[in-house]
């Protein structure tokens, strides 16, 4: 379970974030919604630590990060397997070596064992065959599934994915929708996803907060989303033809 | 006020740098990977430009010591001088500030704007510690081999240019080459070029861990880090010069 409590967010004098708190909880996928720019990737990144809250915490289980020792942090950040907007992955790296990265670097097993965990994962994630090759030679949503891999590597507690299927065909969108889902469930892990495409707030919404300018506009889940009267949601919500019909 | 802003930013990022690696094995794979990519791959270019520049001089001290009164193995002996003292070290760090620069700070950048600084961040890694201090070590530990090579190559293509012209018997060309040999010399281009060598490889590392942006910036970054490290060999070069010479 992830507690964020009263973050405060700006840059340069421009308010991004205004006292937000929710809770993200444990063995669930919870989404975070909200229009470009509203910041959604803000909010996520200040959990993740790569941002400096001004005001406010982030609680992890009950270990404020902000208020750990480096040691402990680091520890903290082993648990956390992150999905960036644009997969993030190692260029230099072939598949399997990003993958086996983290592995590389904080556990002491064998080469084998490593390359059976990889290929685990990999399976996971149903790449297969794609072992030896390099970021570059990916299409879009095989980048997308090595990134996951690569975030589930080593068993988080904590999953984090920014837009994990932004600019994928609706057919893999939804596959990656599924398997984010199925880990979750299967792993227990807390999941938090950035996102702007209802299909995945209907298909995996269990926990949702709806962020508008930087401020906390509602929190429900995906039956409640269907049927609430809050304006600047709704506008949100049917803004397409095709939910416009569902409601219909 | 900039300029002490980017001081201050380049040194709590070499404070970041110089730490103990997570990993000892993963520090050596990434080392020896840097002497491939900022070393091995530039013996070329520096095995070239030395041997012309090597020739050019020999001839140009032919041409300027064309005096009866003037032993011609001097000829041989200040091809050398300038070879050894200068043009290995500060020139060819140059040409190596070029080449090894661009590259560090471009690769470090599209890492910084893909993302890829911040997944290791996330991951638990000190990014600046896995991706500048190998480049560093890898830089300070192959540049002086270089260099070494550089004078080489550049006398011999002295020795080349004089044989083929026929301005100096090769004979009294290598005569200079071996007149009053000063070991101290060389330790103070080897000085110079470890001195070089950090500040390349630090400098365009910063450059590139600092890019805020797109692809546009990357480049932008990667020729800041090019004229910055060159200005700066020129000034250490000036400062070193007066400290260990005269
Ligand atoms: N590093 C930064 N420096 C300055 N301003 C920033 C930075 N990152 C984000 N912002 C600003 O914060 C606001 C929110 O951005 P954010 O990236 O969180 O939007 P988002 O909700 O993730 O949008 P999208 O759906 O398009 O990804 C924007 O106005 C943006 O300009
Ligand atoms: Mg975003």
């Amino acid at each position: 379970m992830i507690e964020v409590k009263n973050i405060f967010k700006s840059f340069d004098g421009q308010q991004v974030l205004t006292d937000v708190s929710t809770v993200f909880e444990e063995g669930k996928t919870n989404l975070i919604i909200g229009q470009s720019g509203s910041g959604k990737t803000v909010l996520m990144k200040c959990c993740i630590g790569l941002f400096n809250v001004d005001e406010g915490e982030v609680i992890f289980d009950g270990r404020c990060f902000s208020e750990l020792k480096e040691k402990k942090k680091k520890s903290t950040r082993k648990e956390m397997g992150v999905l960036f907007q644009g997969g993030a992955l190692f260029d230099s790296y072939s598949v399997e070596e990003n993958v086996m990265f983290p592995l590389n670097m904080f556990t002491k097993m064998p080469f084998e064992e490593k390359q059976e965990r990889v290929n685990d994962v990999l399976k996971r994630v149903n790449l297969i065959n794609a072992n030896k090759k390099f970021p570059a030679e990916l299409s879009g949503g095989m980048t997308k599934r090595v990134a996951i891999a690569r975030a589930i590597a080593m068993n988080p507690k904590y999953l984090f994915c920014d837009e994990p299927n932004s600019g994928l065909d609706p057919k893999t969108a939804e596959l990656i929708d599924e398997l984010i889902s199925d880990l979750t469930a299967e792993y227990n892990m807390t999941t938090v996803i950035n996102t702007h495409d209802m299909n995945s707030v209907l298909q995996i919404g269990q926990t949702i907060i709806f962020v508008n300018k930087g401020k906390l506009w509602w929190k429900g889940n995906k039956k409640e989303i269907l049927e609430t009267d809050n304006p600047e949601l709704n506008e949100f919500v049917f803004a397409t033809e095709l939910t416009r019909r569902i409601k219909r | 006020m900039g300029l002490l802003h980017t001081i201050g930013d380049y040194v709590v990022l070499m404070a970041q740098t110089f730490k103990r690696p997570d990993k000892g094995k993963v520090f050596r794979k990434q080392l020896f990977i840097d002497f491939q990519h900022l070393g091995v791959d530039s013996i070329g270019i520096v095995a070239f430009i030395s041997l012309f520049v090597g020739a050019i001089i020999a001839m140009q001290m032919a041409y300027n010591i064309s005096s009866p009164l003037v032993p011609l193995y001097l000829i041989g002996y200040t091809t050398k001088q300038m070879m050894i003292l200068e043009i290995s070290p500060t020139i060819m760090s140059l040409i190596l500030a070029g080449k090894v620069g661009s590259s560090i700070a471009s690769e470090i950048g599209t890492m910084r704007v893909t993302e890829q600084i911040d997944a290791l961040k996330v991951m638990g890694i000190n990014p600046a510690n896995y991706l500048i201090l190998p480049k560093i070590t890898a830089s300070m530990i192959y540049n002086p081999i270089l260099i070494v090579f550089s004078m080489v190559i550049g006398l011999f293509g002295g020795w080349v240019a004089v044989s083929i012209t026929g301005i100096v018997s090769p004979v009294d060309f290598v005569i200079g080459l071996q007149a009053w040999p000063v070991p101290y010399d060389i330790a103070y281009a080897l000085i110079k070029t470890v001195v070089f060598a950090f500040i390349i490889a630090s400098v365009s590392g910063y450059f590139g861990y600092t890019v805020k942006g797109g692809s546009v910036d990357v480049g932008r970054a990667s020729t800041k880090a090019v004229v910055s490290s060159s200005i700066l060999i020129i000034i250490f070069d000036l400062i070193l010069t007066q400290m260990l010479l005269t």
